[in-house]
């Protein structure tokens, strides 16, 4: 226990120092904020309250954001003490693989709660301040926060699944940035290909709801918007939801990161320093 | 009869078809300092990194104070220093030590260990700014973190200065005289020559020679070197003793250690015809030329 928050508090040590951590929560804040008021303009037409179409916009911004700032942190994880060489001497510690790893995990993820929580948080407070907020829309707030931190943690041990399959860093930044399109954009594009192709046949029906939620990315999507009403009726976009059972996105996206945390682990195990 | 702290037993790691290292035995009691020479890719720092656990091998066993390498008991017994060591710039020393620390479980003052190694300075400095030889010397205060059974350091000195390398060896002595088992690769012959108990050379991936420097010197018989100086004729010197002129004053003579005395004594018996005689006996370098080019018969 001991050595896992060794690990843990030495990775935060190293966020806060260079930045990173007031970075990305800048950052978050900004986005956030933005969104906040650019979207505010449609409430009266829909009769829903500002935050409400404040979390709408925020979830749009979070399917791209969590996985993109997720990946940033934790491509570097084994690749870069590799790389450095540190990874042999870090090795040669009482200290298992799975809870260095875990330790890294459990730092990198608080940093992205952080950063979220404030970002989210603050441009909600702005959002109920000037535009009012119901129980509801409080809900959607805290359900974003969370399915966001889900959807990080499952972003950060894939980060580190490549970063261990990877000879060098600059080769686990490359995949990376590779993950993150493929998941977040061009998952999406084919998906919506298909759909156009098959022309409301049985594919669009039954077996397309099933492949979007197996994303990540598109079940946090589903999640937040199936769980509110007001929230879809602002995006739009119920189509998928209703033709899935309730605790489809749910289970995906919570399954995720501990399928993806045993994989990174399977694979650093066998990384040889 | 107590057993040797780390025993490595035929030893044998393949990387492909490459032939790493291949049958290698070797112990290292408590309190003993075992040098470990060989070329650029003999397998020195793969055979440490077997003994850690750290790759696995392909035959042969290894025993660190009695558990397997890579075993929890292993790791918390053996300390090492990894050749041209780095750790992560955003942390101090101050921080990186107390992480070694918290993770080897036992309790230890960190400061004063980085005091013990010249860095009390900089301990509070980013890692970043270190220059190599204090990065040498942060990975040198961990190795002294809670008294290591077996203590692996490969090319410890690469990258001290002079001083720091006899502070070095220093506190090597300080951990074999607390009973760890020291094992150096190195390349600084002169060093090991002076400060360790005894030499092992491996020549790719075999061990050739394995013993103290005295007994290594008689089995390889490496001639004692004499050179004599010449008051007058150099010529006329070399053809009476049989040595060979090497500039226009001075005369060598090869001979063996038991044709030594005997050399000696028909020198001194010319009498003004010598001016000066100077002794050489074979030194490491002379004996690690003549183990690690050796064909394999
Ligand atoms: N990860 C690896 N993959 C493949 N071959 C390797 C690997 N590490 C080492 N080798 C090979 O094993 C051999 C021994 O390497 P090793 O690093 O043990 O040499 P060394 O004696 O420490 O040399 P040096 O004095 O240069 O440090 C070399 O031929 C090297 O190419
Ligand atoms: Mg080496």
């Amino acid at each position: 226990m001991t050595r896992f928050l060794a690990i843990a508090s030495t990775e935060l040590a190293i966020l806060r120092r260079n930045r990173w951590l007031v970075m990305v929560t800048l950052i978050m804040v900004l986005f956030a904020l933005a969104l906040t008021f650019a979207g505010s303009a449609p409430t009266g037409t829909l009769g829903v309250d500002m935050l409400t179409v404040s979390v709408a916009s925020m979830t749009t911004l979070s399917v791209y954001l969590a996985p993109l700032l997720a990946l940033m942190i934790s491509f570097d994880a084994i690749a870069g003490e590799a790389e450095r060489g540190s990874l042999g001497l870090l090795l040669s510690y009482p200290a298992g693989r799975g809870e260095i790893l875990m330790g890294k995990f459990a730092a990198h993820l608080s940093a992205l709660g952080f950063a979220m929580a404030i970002g989210f948080g603050s441009a909600g407070a702005v959002a109920a301040w000037f535009g009012g907020a119901g129980a509801e829309s409080l809900v959607a707030l805290g359900r974003l926060i969370g399915t966001s931190m889900l959807l990080g943690a499952a972003f950060l041990v894939l980060g580190y699944l490549l970063s261990a399959l990877a000879k060098s860093v600059t080769a686990a930044a490359g995949m990376a940035a590779g993950l993150w399109l493929v998941f977040v954009v061009l998952y999406d594009l084919g998906l919506l290909g298909a759909v156009v192709f098959d022309a409301g046949g049985t594919f669009t029906q039954k077996v397309f709801p099933w492949v979007m939620v197996a994303n990540p990315a598109d079940a946090f999507r589903l999640w937040n918007i199936a769980a509110s009403e007001s929230v879809a009726l602002t995006s739009g976009m119920t189509g998928a939801a209703q033709a899935l059972p309730a605790w489809a996105a749910p289970l995906s996206l919570m399954i995720w990161p501990v399928i993806g945390f045993a994989a990174a682990r399977f694979v650093f195990r066998r990384v040889e320093p | 009869m107590t057993e040797p702290t780390l025993t490595i037993e035929k030893a044998s790691k393949d990387r492909g078809k490459l032939r790493v290292l291949s049958d290698v035995d070797l112990t290292v009691a408590a309190g003993e300092r075992v040098a470990l020479l060989g070329h650029n890719g003999a397998g020195k720092s793969t055979l440490i990194k077997t003994v850690l656990g750290l790759t696995p091998l392909s035959g042969g066993a290894i025993r660190v104070g009695g558990a397997q390498p890579g075993s929890a008991a292993a790791r918390r017994a053996t300390a090492f220093l990894p050749e041209s060591v780095s750790f992560h710039p955003a942390l101090t020393g101050r921080e990186q030590l107390t992480l070694f620390a918290r993770l080897d479980g036992a309790a230890a003052d960190v400061a004063g260990l980085l005091d013990r190694v010249g860095l009390s300075e900089a301990m509070d400095r980013r890692i970043g700014t270190y220059s190599k030889g204090m990065r040498q010397r942060l990975g040198l205060a961990q190795v002294l973190l809670g008294r290591p059974v077996v203590a692996l350091l490969d090319e410890p000195t690469s990258g001290l200065d002079p001083v720091s390398r006899q502070d070095l060896y220093a506190i090597i002595d300080e951990l074999a005289a607390q009973g760890t088992a020291v094992l150096i690769a190195s390349h600084a012959l002169t060093e090991v020559e002076a400060r360790t108990d005894r030499i092992a050379i491996l020549r790719q991936g075999i061990k050739v020679a394995d013993d103290t420097l005295a007994n290594l010197s008689q089995a390889a018989g490496l001639p004692i070197r004499l050179r004599v100086r010449a008051s007058g004729d150099a010529d006329a010197l070399a053809q009476q003793t049989g040595g060979r002129r090497i500039n226009g004053a001075s005369v060598e003579i090869l001979c063996s250690p038991a044709q030594k005395m005997d050399a000696l004594r028909r020198i001194a018996a010319m009498g003004d015809a010598v001016a000066d005689v100077d002794m050489t006996p074979p030194r490491l370098e002379d004996l690690y030329r003549h183990y690690a080019k050796e064909t394999v018969q």
